[in-house]
């Protein structure tokens, strides 16, 4: 998968970063922060492989 | 008709004659294609998906080829998933592999016994039709990608449809999830590098994808190879593929995949209510437990519109909508937010979401 513009996303109510929202292949995706699911799996692999940054919650 | 041996209150212990799940495949008549992508290209190493549960995997711009559903098919089906070269790699790389694949689940072959002396052997049996004859290779492997065996197959004529099987004897040795994760990787190969073919006979812990000697459709541009009547069963004999009611085979893809919108026309896809001043929740419930809780994504901001309930002129604009979470979001559904934005509305205001044409949707990923 090509990943850019990784970024943490917290919701009002719930404590901490809920979703991880990136461009994947092309296309924008929210991403559950869950091991198992794919893109967030690839998102973690990347981060561990020293390719990809996810940047801060505002 | 099916009989059922019932030997007490809630036990039943014979579904063998009339049990019509056999099949770990799903989609395996390629008849299901909720994402509605008419041609997915594969020219990278990633994985790209077109008729539902159906992936290709490239390996870079060496190799180029589209997956597409025609309606090319052999007697008792009516569709297949056509793959086309489109750039043709004539001198592989070593460690390259394409491929056309499905991924199990661990939960659908959980009776299978992988991993221990108990292993079930599993017949494959498919329909197939390629430009190029010879012999055509695959491979099973497990979610861990550290068990492997391959498996070949003869297209005699060219252009014509050929029904293959194949018996593959049950992996004694190994991991294999019988969870919600990736259980069986089942991997017919488009062409494989010397690194990534090897022997059918045994299986193994080297990542071999395809079989010693086979033939790699990629490496001629133009050929096309089409593939229907996948089914996988337990067992040693290949029975005929067993043709799911549409709707039974809709709600096992949607397990992976759901999507609403992709219509034509306008679309009212859910309910949503304001979350706050500057967020709004909309509410989903899948038709089926997903596999996880699922992956959102969507076209882009403007192709959404947020109207507000006895209200149709005042629309609550998503412009400037920034953000999508999935904090409320669980495999049954739940709430999705938008946030980042004003929309100018109340903070429990009510409405709905729609999307202006077949295009658009809001699209859920489970796939593995």
């Amino acid at each position: 998968m090509i990943i850019t513009n990784a970024k943490y996303l917290t919701q009002t109510g719930i404590d901490g970063n809920v979703t991880i929202v990136a461009t994947i292949d092309g296309e924008q995706i929210s991403v559950p922060i869950q091991v198992g699911n794919r893109h967030y799996d690839e998102i973690m692999q990347q981060v561990a492989d020293g390719d990809l940054t996810i940047a801060d919650a505002d | 008709m099916a009989l059922i041996k019932v030997n007490n209150r809630g036990q039943s212990s014979d579904f063998s004659s009339g049990r019509n799940f056999h099949n770990r495949i799903i989609n395996g008549d390629m008849r299901i294609r909720q994402r509605n992508i008419t041609t997915s290209t594969i020219n990278a190493a990633g994985v790209t998906y077109n008729v539902d549960r159906w992936l290709g995997r490239g390996a870079g711009s060496a190799g180029v080829f589209t997956l597409v559903q025609d309606s090319e098919s052999p007697n008792g089906f009516t569709k297949s998933l056509k793959a086309t070269v489109t750039t043709a790699d004539s001198s592989i790389a070593a460690g390259s592999s394409y491929r056309v694949m499905q991924h199990v689940e661990g939960y659908n072959m959980n009776d299978l016994g992988w991993g221990s002396s108990s292993a079930q052997n599993v017949m494959l049996s498919f329909w197939v039709r390629s430009s190029v004859t010879g012999t055509f290779g695959g491979s099973f492997a497990n979610g861990d990608y550290n068990r492997f065996r391959t498996f070949s197959y003869t297209i005699s004529s060219a252009n014509t449809w050929e029904k293959k099987t194949v018996s593959i004897p049950g992996d004694t040795s190994g991991s294999w999830s019988y969870t919600n994760n990736l259980g069986i990787r089942l991997n017919f190969s488009i062409g494989a590098g010397s690194s990534k073919v090897g022997s059918t006979s045994a299986w193994g812990t080297s990542s071999i994808e395809g079989a010693t000697g086979q033939a790699n459709l990629i490496s001629t541009n133009n050929a096309t190879f089409y593939l229907t009547g996948v089914k996988l069963e337990a067992g040693t004999t290949a029975t005929d593929f067993e043709s799911r009611q549409f709707g039974d085979e809709l709600l096992l893809c949607q397990r992976y995949y759901y999507q609403l919108g992709g219509t034509s026309g306008y679309s009212m896809i859910c309910p949503c209510h304001g979350a706050s001043t500057s967020e709004l929740a909309m509410l989903v419930k899948f038709p089926v437990d997903m596999r996880q809780t699922p992956a959102v994504s969507w076209e882009s901001n403007s192709t959404l519109t947020f109207r507000r309930m006895n209200n149709g002129s005042h629309d609550w604009t998503p412009n400037g909508v920034n953000a999508l979470t999935t904090g409320e979001l669980r495999n049954y559904g739940g709430a999705i937010w938008f946030g980042g934005f004003n929309h100018g509305q109340s903070q429990y205001a009510a409405g709905h979401v729609r999307v202006a044409n077949g295009s658009n949707s809001l699209r859920f990923d489970a796939e593995i």
